[in-house]
């Protein structure tokens, strides 16, 4: 059966070869920097399952290190200039687009076929991971579907992984960082505190106060956590049940939904929700690493509204 | 009280634009030793939680494709797509992608999009192409604004069709923590309700691109008449 170890596995080789080749480019000023940064990477996904967490956490902090002080740099070689880039475009035509565009297809395709097809009785694939699976085999066919039709020198892909990985930089593992913050708050019992503090000084002794206290504090501790799903159980256990269901009699379907959405606009708004905020920056190239969420911002502002005014309006209708 | 003091560290480090890597981790390392744990028990926990966590960096995988196409001139190709459409402008391209990555993520599709697979490569060339083709030369800081947009899109499109579908992460999670509350729904009644908010996400974001439109008319027209 395919797990996600064995993606693990791929993962470790790509960041593997992105190490590799850092350490063969001098041109970069910080090339050791970007060598250890992406090796100590890659070891956490080749054998991470397998060391003890006291040296996970050390591998962790060296990454930190590396990262931090100093920095990371970027290689001054450029892969090929714009002039090549059109002249290679025009020959290839729309044919470019074939592998870019197999890679959602397939992954789609995939968690519906995954889910069917068995061997000798045992399923191919981790069920439960389906998604990750068969993105991870989408882009290994897109992969040989591009190498096959451009017929690049074989080292381009990782090459241009590397390219691609440095120009994202320390930002690459900061979503996976937070999720794992995120996990640590819940250790320490962060959302139990904020709910005590929202119960504790804000008058909630009207269905309308109720509401709109749960929508914001919805959207709020999202923004804290960087995701809705971890605000969901400590908001809605705090004041939702408690208040809006229990003491004002509102049907908890219809609350649940739109509280959900309203963590969902916390999310627009917030670096803590690096994968959708702050890896878009880095991967478009952007200077200010809060461009996306400042366009965002009155999207999120005036949808938390609306979900303030229709959960108000929903929530106690019968 | 001393339990919240990872978060604002968050608060004091992304203000101060510190190394947001560093600021996560110091207030990882933080609360955990506010809430009792000892040095190595929380560099442990820290470890731990960060091997759990690898899933979210496997959208990494897609780069050495996406490298070697842009290599082979894939973004310059999405431009010149959009060149040979007439009346194709920046929101209308932006516009479109928000339907169907909304529709396409309320039918459960939400792997079809994507900052690494789509935006960068595909969509954020071709809503700058869009502008090219119409006012010429943009300035950088126009692009960095479509480019910001085009990645919104993505971000608020699947956030607010995600929840239509009765499968999806947010509505098990839901429909889990109430079942553990003693209330029992039925996941199509929660996906139900994202509705209204689904509709109104559509309109006024819509709205909004409608407006980076004229904007980028009113700006960019300027622009070239002073020139």
């Amino acid at each position: 059966m395919i797990t996600l170890e064995h993606i693990y596995w791929l993962m470790g080789l790509l960041m593997g070869g992105v190490s590799l080749v850092n350490f063969r480019d001098r041109t970069n000023p910080r090339w050791l920097n970007n060598t250890a940064f992406w090796g100590i990477y890659a070891v956490t996904f080749l054998i991470g399952s397998y060391l003890p967490d006291i040296v996970n956490g050390f591998l962790v902090i060296g990454m930190v290190g590396v990262a931090s002080v100093r920095g990371l740099g970027q290689s001054k070689t450029e892969s090929a200039d714009r002039g090549e880039r059109e002249a290679s475009a025009s020959r290839w035509g729309n044919k470019l687009f074939i592998p870019a565009l197999a890679i959602p297809l397939l992954t789609v395709l995939g968690t519906f076929a995954f889910k069917k097809v068995t061997l000798n009785g045992a399923q191919l694939v981790d069920v439960k991971q389906v998604t990750v699976i068969s993105l991870a085999i989408a882009t290994l066919i897109a992969l040989a579907i591009g190498m096959a039709m451009l017929r690049p020198p074989p080292l381009t892909p990782i090459r241009e992984a590397r390219r691609l990985l440095d120009a994202v930089g320390w930002a690459a593992v900061l979503p996976q960082m937070l999720a794992a913050l995120g996990a640590l708050f819940a250790i320490a019992g962060v959302g139990a505190v904020v709910s005590g503090l929202a119960r504790r000084w804000i008058p909630l002794d009207s269905p309308v106060v109720v509401v709109v206290t749960y929508a914001v504090g919805m959207a709020v501790f999202t923004m804290i956590m960087g995701n809705a799903f971890a605000a969901f159980p400590v908001m809605t256990a705090g004041i939702g049940l408690p208040l809006i269901v229990q003491r004002f009699g509102g049907d908890p379907t219809i609350m649940a939904a739109i509280g959900m959405l309203s963590g969902f606009c916390g999310t627009l708004m917030t670096p803590m929700a690096a994968n959708f905020n702050i890896v878009p920056t880095a991967l478009l190239e952007l200077p200010d690493e809060n461009a996306v969420i400042k366009v965002q911002i009155p999207t999120a502002v005036l949808l938390l509204a609306v979900n303030i005014l229709l959960m108000n309006f929903l929530v106690y209708r019968h | 009280m001393l339990t919240l003091v990872g978060v604002v560290i968050v608060v004091i480090g992304f203000v101060l634009r510190i190394n947001p890597l560093l600021v996560v981790t110091v207030a990882g390392l933080a609360t955990g030793i506010a809430s009792g744990l000892g040095p190595l028990a929380v560099i442990a926990a820290f470890g731990k939680a960060f091997i759990t966590s690898r899933y979210v960096a496997i959208v990494w995988l897609v780069l050495p494709v996406i490298g070697m196409l842009e290599h082979a001139g894939l973004r310059e190709r999405a431009r010149s797509l959009v060149a040979g459409l007439r009346g194709a402008t920046t929101a209308r391209i932006l516009l479109a992608y928000f339907a169907i990555r909304q529709i396409t993520a309320a039918l459960g599709l939400t792997s079809l999009g994507g900052h690494a697979q789509m935006v960068r490569p595909l969509i954020a060339p071709m809503a700058e192409g869009a502008a090219e083709n119409r006012y010429g030369d943009l300035p950088v800081k126009t692009r960095y604004r479509i480019r910001a947009h085009s990645a919104a899109v993505d971000n608020i499109a699947l956030f607010f069709g995600e929840d239509i579908f009765i499968a999806i992460g947010s509505i098990l999670l839901t429909k889990g923590f109430l079942d553990q509350n003693g209330i029992h729904v039925e996941p199509t009644q929660l996906a139900v309700w994202a509705i209204p908010t689904a509709v109104c996400a559509l309109v006024i974001h819509c709205t909004r691109l409608v407006l980076l439109d004229r904007s980028l008319r009113a700006e960019l027209n300027r622009k070239n008449e002073s020139a």
